[in-house]
């Protein structure tokens, strides 16, 4: 077999317009119809209009916490199976989604999200925090891979867990409802005021994640390598942890859980990188955004009355495009 | 003044004492081998020396600096470090592989120069990984993965070379290779303290052997000082016969003897 060396551009030639059609597509996607073009310009205009309104206030924030939230996925579920040198790992693994998703139920539950805008991402924050932090604790110095992820699986279990002991005790079928509704993960009816609160804690989060490029290249080699090549490895790693925390955190504060984003763009990608940790990074996020938008605009565009959660069509997109991906490359999955 | 000294080395975890009292020095243009049953620390020290590790007691100096004071990214352009059984997570190319080599010298943009270029083809040349260069490593075998990642080590051009059982479940005719390798880039002016359970190989290539028992120094010294039926009966707890020839020393195992545990 030969690797196909695909020069970076070519990618990102083949990514970057997409993102654009499909965020242009996403602005035009509404239960009313309006035209972009008037909206446009009646906001150069500084007229406030229905077009307006519905433009700014209400679409473009969606589409662009669409287009985040997909871009943290994708770029956190390449960083973590770089780190863990696993191709199953995904945001979820260290624990911070089922954390972020406890917190935010806690403010459902004590009815505290009516008490202003930035209770349930502030509340979600915190959970995400809190279940990395118990991690940190747990695992400590120690340098062995398989603790780390056997740690998030537990707190994940333990989020979970406390996640059905709220719907267990949820005060009336109505706040179950809007617990079970919001878990199930979507973009909609969101401000820009979450768009504001997630956001800072998102990039920095790429930053960290980016930054930790080279390190998951030479990780390629084993943590021992990896250190004889000059990096700290545990250093490091608690660098790309804080990284997925805070963007994913933030992610599932704004938006709930959004499944199979983070585990499968990254293999879908892979063999344009040349199946290389570093370059997989930004190509994740690229089309972690394109893969949302889309799963977004499906959203609006099928359901009449009800709307189907963007949580919902991405796990159910997404777990039988993985298993065809297993099954299509089980030859070279090591 | 040696290119590698260590004094007193020591090393602890949980309390169980690893490595106690190891001397060791290396000079410019030696390959030395270190030998030892299972668990004499063999693979503990080598990490140590490498700065993969910190030892709990002694000091370590690399061309007469402290190990610990040098920088990370010098340590790494200096000291080459080949794992045990060491292989790559990710189905990369040969090429890929030999171009992380450049890693340490690299910014975070990982552009490779021409000059990087020419060290990755020269590692290639080195260890004859030219013909699968756009091979993917996993697909190769173990004796043509051990050779890539020497070349990978060799691509850093690193003055010292740590390798830990480079040969181990090789071929003879890839364990000559590697060992050749090895013996070649400490000609060259540089070093090498490759960890050996083979004791003819170690005794065909090395300079000077270190031999450790239980986390301790046995002997060192020249391979016929070192190889010797007492300290083979005495480390490993075999009886064996040792022939000095014209090809160097030979090595047999004849029996174990039957009241030692190594």
């Amino acid at each position: 077999m030969i690797a196909a060396r695909i020069k970076s551009p070519v990618i990102y030639a083949a990514l970057l317009p997409l993102l654009l059609i499909v965020f242009l597509l996403a602005l035009n996607v509404g239960p009313v119809e309006i035209s972009l073009g008037k909206a446009w310009r009646d906001w150069i205009g500084s007229q406030t209009t229905i077009e307006t309104l519905i433009l700014f206030d209400l679409r473009l924030p969606r589409a662009l916490l669409a287009l985040t939230i997909g871009a943290t996925l994708g770029l956190a579920g390449a960083a973590l199976q770089g780190l863990l040198r696993n191709p199953l790992a995904e945001p979820g693994i260290i624990g911070v989604s089922n954390g972020a998703a406890f917190g935010a139920v806690v403010v459902f539950y004590y009815g505290l999200s009516g008490l202003a805008w930035f209770m349930l991402p502030l509340g979600g924050l915190l959970g995400a925090v809190i279940a990395v932090a118990v991690i940190f604790l747990l695992v400590g110095k120690s340098r062995s891979t398989i603790t780390l992820i056997l740690a998030g699986i537990a707190i994940n279990a333990i989020g979970g867990a406390m996640i059905a002991l709220a719907l267990n005790f949820a005060a009336s079928p109505y706040a179950m409802q809007e617990i079970v509704f919001w878990l199930l993960g979507s973009v909609a009816n969101r401000s820009v005021n979450d768009l504001y609160i997630a956001l800072p804690f998102m990039v920095v989060g790429w930053a960290m994640m980016l930054y930790c490029g080279r390190f998951l290249n030479a990780l390629t080699l084993g943590e021992e390598t990896a250190g004889s090549m000059g990096f700290d490895v545990s250093r490091m790693r608690l660098i790309l942890i804080i990284g997925v925390t805070a963007s994913v955190g933030a992610a599932v504060s704004v938006a709930g859980n959004i499944g199979f984003i983070g585990l499968v763009v990254p293999h879908l990608l892979r063999p344009f990188v040349a199946y290389e940790p570093r370059r997989l990074l930004p190509a994740s996020g690229v089309a972690g955004a394109i893969l949302l938008l889309v799963a977004d605009i499906a959203v609006q565009s099928m359901s009449e009355t009800r709307e189907l959660k963007l949580g919902v069509i991405t796990s159910l997109v997404g777990a039988p495009f993985f298993l065809f991906l297993i099954l299509k490359s089980r030859n070279t999955l090591q | 003044m040696s290119l590698l000294e260590g004094e007193n080395i020591g090393l602890q975890i949980d309390k169980v004492r690893i490595l106690e009292d190891i001397d060791l020095r290396l000079e410019q243009g030696e390959l030395v081998g270190l030998i030892g049953p299972n668990g004499a620390g063999k693979s503990s020290l080598v990490r140590l020396l490498a700065g993969v590790e910190t030892a709990t007691r002694g000091g370590i100096r690399f061309d007469g600096r402290p190990l610990a004071r040098i920088p990370a990214r010098t340590r790494a352009q200096r000291l080459g470090y080949l794992a045990q059984g060491a292989m790559a997570h990710w189905p990369l190319s040969v090429e890929q592989i030999i171009e992380l080599g450049r890693l340490p010298y690299q910014n975070w943009w990982l552009q490779l120069t021409p000059a990087d270029r020419d060290k990755v083809e020269r590692a290639m040349r080195l260890t004859e990984t030219l013909a699968y260069r756009n091979r993917i490593v996993t697909t190769l075998s173990g004796g043509e993965q051990t050779l890539v990642m020497l070349a990978r080590i060799f691509a850093a051009e690193p003055d010292l070379i740590f390798a830990d059982e480079p040969v181990a479940a090789l071929d003879p005719y890839h364990q000559l290779h590697v060992m050749e390798v090895l013996r070649n880039h400490a000609a060259g002016g540089r070093a090498a303290i490759v960890v050996l359970h083979d004791l003819g190989l170690a005794a065909r290539f090395c300079d000077r052997l270190y031999l450790l028992s239980h986390g301790r120094l046995h002997c060192c010294g020249g391979v016929s000082e070192v190889l010797t039926r007492e300290n083979i009966a005495e480390v490993y707890g075999i009886d064996s016969r040792v022939d000095c020839n014209a090809n160097g020393v030979s090595i047999t195992s004849l029996s174990r003897l039957g009241d030692h545990h190594p």
